[in-house]
């Protein structure tokens, strides 16, 4: 009895989590204008997108500014795990503690503090505002990522890298990286991830001469419900599925050798 | 010697640079902006005033804080009502199910709020699914006002947040002893007094952290109110939006958002009071 109760109340938290996302999903392959009625199956929806000239430029964009600040969160929040955790130095603590403030501090917060320093030294907004965000706040989730990855690591190989000669350098670069790749990877993808879906910062911190799909969708969705819209966001949402899964196997690879 | 220096260096220096000047120089001037004056031409004007947190006092805003405190905290206790029950079942389901059963609340958590709000307006709607459905059912005549309410935006906030608050609670619980839990039973505790004495204060972490997983996003997500609530629905995070973007009034904005850090290392403190006092007495 229990069992069936437990069992049916998971079911419901997941059918909370996942009916309105599928609904979505369904109605962007229906033939109908009007997004409640089933029309049978068309894609003319996804058509209609990939006419789209300005949506097209903005996804280019967005995907753009993703590969970059992903790539140069995960190097920063790498080398930053990597220092916290071998070495000891002055401001260690803080250091550390100020990759986890970044983590719950407020978005809008963060999108308007940049807006500000970027205004303070006459910075346009556009590309490089928006790049320079997205990589301050992909560096604390890579690090974190990485950190946890660190925390199952054998210090003696390291010791023994040490004891013949290896310098710090090889040491990162023969040892340490290749052990946690599979956490640097996931880090990646977790950072493209959140850098193709911010909103909250991202709003701040663009200007109308560099359009980005979320802020996109954000004007559309404001206009009502659009067929358009649910194939757009039908296939960020499948993109963000995989990319997310990849990264989850990726972390647990490891961890249950 | 010089070459691991160099290493070093370069791996400790370039995270502290970029946190100086993306994270401290920003936050720094903003605690500067919200004690100066607005300046129609340049937004801010170079003249100190303690004006832009004595408004706030001021009914109108006043209110809008309130509105907001009261929203964020039936969030964050929606979400701990949901999300406690069942991060617990996660943590005891059997070791197969649950890689798959935590995959599902990590997907969602790393999922654009922004789409999955969208989701909610398809479903929500006057002609949308909901009230498509209740009428072929029979169970009303007329669509219910669902969007454009309070409700909708409580609906929304919980939705997208409630990952944030089974994924803290499931780590915590995972971390429990489950020898404890038997010691207790042992003791003749009863199931209530199981869950008063033992699960809940070692839970306790888990649920600090979720909650200001919640709580504090549910004041600055200024896209749910506005696309999920009516004309009426202002929070925090739409206020700032506004001064930032729409009145110009730099200075108020500031004000504003150094009150939700503040807020927000008050939440730090607690989680910080709550986990080490676990960690002196174990077994509490």
């Amino acid at each position: 009895m229990i069992r069936i109760v437990k069992a049916a109340y998971v079911s419901l938290v997941y059918a909370f989590l996942y009916v309105p996302i599928l609904v979505l999903v369904v109605f962007a392959f229906n033939d109908s204008r009007v997004a409640t009625n089933w029309q049978g199956f068309s894609l003319r929806w996804f058509a209609k997108l990939f006419g789209n000239e300005t949506l097209l430029g903005a996804a280019v964009n967005s995907v753009l500014v993703g590969v970059l600040a992903a790539t140069l969160a995960t190097a920063i929040g790498t080398l930053a795990a990597v220092a916290i955790y071998r070495y000891r130095f002055l401001g260690r603590k803080v250091l550390s503690t100020a990759v986890y403030i970044l983590t719950i501090q407020p978005d809008i917060v963060m999108g308007i503090s940049l807006l500000v320093l970027f205004m303070a030294v006459r910075m346009p907004l556009g590309f490089t505002t928006l790049l320079l965000a997205h990589v301050t706040f992909c560096i604390p989730f890579v690090t974190i990522t990485v950190l946890g990855r660190l925390k199952g690591f054998d210090t003696h190989i390291v010791e023994a890298a040490q004891d013949l000669g290896a310098s710090e350098y090889e040491i990162f670069l023969r040892i340490i990286l290749p052990m946690i790749l599979p956490a640097v990877a996931a880090g990646w993808l977790l950072s493209f991830t959140l850098s193709l879906d911010d909103v909250m910062v991202s709003f701040f911190v663009t200007g109308p001469s560099f359009e980005i799909l979320p802020l996109k969708i954000y004007a559309m969705v404001k206009l009502g419900v659009k067929p358009e819209v649910n194939a757009l966001s039908a296939i960020l949402l499948v993109l963000t599925f995989c990319i997310v899964f990849a990264a989850q196997l990726m972390m647990k690879e490891r961890r249950e050798k | 010697m010089t070459e691991t220096s160099l290493f070093k260096r370069l791996s400790i220096g370039v995270i502290s640079l970029w946190l100086v000047f993306f994270a401290v120089v920003p936050a720094g001037l903003v605690v500067i902006v919200s004690f100066l004056s607005r300046d129609p031409a340049q937004l801010v004007a170079p003249v100190p005033t303690f004006e832009n947190y004595t408004r706030f006092f001021d009914p109108v805003f006043y209110q809008v804080f309130l509105d907001s405190l009261v929203l964020a905290l039936s969030t964050a206790l929606a979400c701990l009502a949901v999300g406690y029950p069942f991060a617990y079942i996660l943590a005891r389901s059997r070791r197969r199910a649950k890689s798959l059963m935590l995959m599902l609340v990590i997907i969602p958590f790393w999922t654009s709020s922004l789409i999955r709000t969208y989701a909610l307006i398809i479903l929500l709607k006057a002609n949308g699914v909901v009230n498509s459905l209740l009428i072929a059912l029979g169970l009303i005549d007329e669509p219910l006002m669902m969007l454009y309410t309070d409700g909708a935006v409580l609906i929304g906030l919980v939705y997208s947040l409630l990952p944030f608050m089974i994924l803290p609670l499931y780590a915590q619980m995972e971390k429990l002893d489950v020898s404890l839990l038997e010691a207790a039973s042992d003791l003749y505790a009863g199931k209530v007094a199981r869950f008063f004495h033992v699960t809940l204060p070692l839970t306790t972490p888990g649920i600090v952290a979720g909650f200001m997983l919640t709580f504090l996003p549910s004041f600055c997500m200024f896209y749910i109110p506005d696309l999920l609530g009516g004309a009426k629905t202002m929070l925090v995070g739409n206020l700032i939006k506004n001064q930032f973007l729409t009145s110009r009034d730099w200075p108020f904005g500031a004000a504003a958002s150094i009150i939700l850090t503040v807020l927000m290392v008050v939440l730090l403190a607690v989680y910080r009071q709550s986990s080490r006092r676990l960690e002196r007495e174990p077994a509490a």
